[in-house]
């Protein structure tokens, strides 16, 4: 496929309409597709051995893990939309980037209490301020500005100009949180999957935990798309009802 | 509390935070829909669904 293609269908996504047809192609079967892989994978994971250590609330990491990497992963698909509203100018960035940050915020809260829940009858504590924690802790709370950022702005244009700001800004928390198992001494252990030397995990945990994620990132870009399609309505409410009010103002002049 | 406990309440924490997130989400769109749907039986029409003049 040309590069000229490619723009082209980038452009073209460019028209709600367009989009709007496509997410409603697209939802249904994403949503299906993420069902069978999280069936699949949580079945494959409670059918694993208990760890040697952990027992059986290693079955805890099929969900935990995967909340973890989604809410960086959010917070990179807003950074690319923010790039998408200040450098490319696209019209559907700033509602992805807005779209994005309700599901980035669950996906990271569920992260930190499945996380909270693990440690407890691993390390005999619910929470300490470590590094990994604290960190992850802060990208929780950046979301919630960038809520509160987006929906405190009633020109949405200008709303997504500043979203976009804070947003690449708040990028430099991600690799912050990658590296703090490395960078500092933490309770929380280090990275076992993505590592230079391979996985540590067995393979009969670790092909759950990869279809687990798999599954997890289907449905977060399945819920982006439909909270985007919801925006891109919500938008357009907007511009009837400024036009229904400026028609009123045309009769009563 | 047993092991058993803790996965239990992981696994129930994780189904009731996407069932709300995935809940908020229809129930969003919904609203709009029925929105839209009131404004177009209004007569309100977007520009680009008018007839050229």
């Amino acid at each position: 496929m040309t590069e000229t293609t490619l723009t082209g269908r980038f452009a073209g996504l460019a028209n709600p309409t367009r989009f709007l047809a496509l997410a409603d192609r697209l939802i249904l079967p994403m949503a299906v597709l993420s069902l069978l892989l999280l069936a699949a994978g949580l079945v494959l994971g409670f059918r694993a051995p208990a760890d040697y250590q952990q027992g059986t609330t290693v079955r805890i990491m099929y969900i935990h893990v995967p909340f973890a990497w989604l809410s960086m992963m959010c917070w990179g698909v807003m950074s690319v939309a923010a790039l998408g509203t200040l450098v490319w100018r696209h019209p559907l960035a700033d509602v992805a980037l807005k779209a994005a940050a309700p599901v980035g915020v669950v996906f990271t809260g569920l992260a930190l209490a499945t996380g909270s829940i693990w440690g407890k009858p691993m390390w005999g504590t619910w929470w300490v301020w470590d590094a990994r924690l604290t960190s992850v802790f802060v990208l929780f709370l950046m979301y919630l500005g960038v809520i509160a950022l987006t929906r405190a702005i009633d020109d949405a244009g200008r709303a997504g100009r500043a979203a976009a700001v804070i947003t690449l800004v708040g990028a430099v928390n991600l690799p912050i949180i990658k590296f703090s198992v490395d960078w500092w001494n933490t309770l929380h252990q280090p990275a076992a999957v993505f590592r230079m030397d391979g996985p540590t995990i067995h393979p009969t945990m670790l092909w759950p935990l990869m279809i687990t994620a798999l599954g997890f990132t289907v449905l977060f870009f399945t819920l982006h798309l439909a909270a985007m399609r919801t925006e891109v309505l919500r938008r357009r409410i907007f511009a009837m009802q400024r036009l229904a009010a400026r028609r009123e103002e045309g009769r009563s002049a | 509390m047993t092991h058993l406990l803790y996965v239990a309440a992981a696994y129930g924490c994780a189904a009731l935070g996407l069932g709300g997130l995935i809940a908020w989400i229809v129930w969003d769109q919904r609203a709009c829909r029925q929105r839209l749907t009131r404004l177009e039986a209004s007569g309100v029409k977007r520009r680009s669904e008018r007839a050229p003049s």
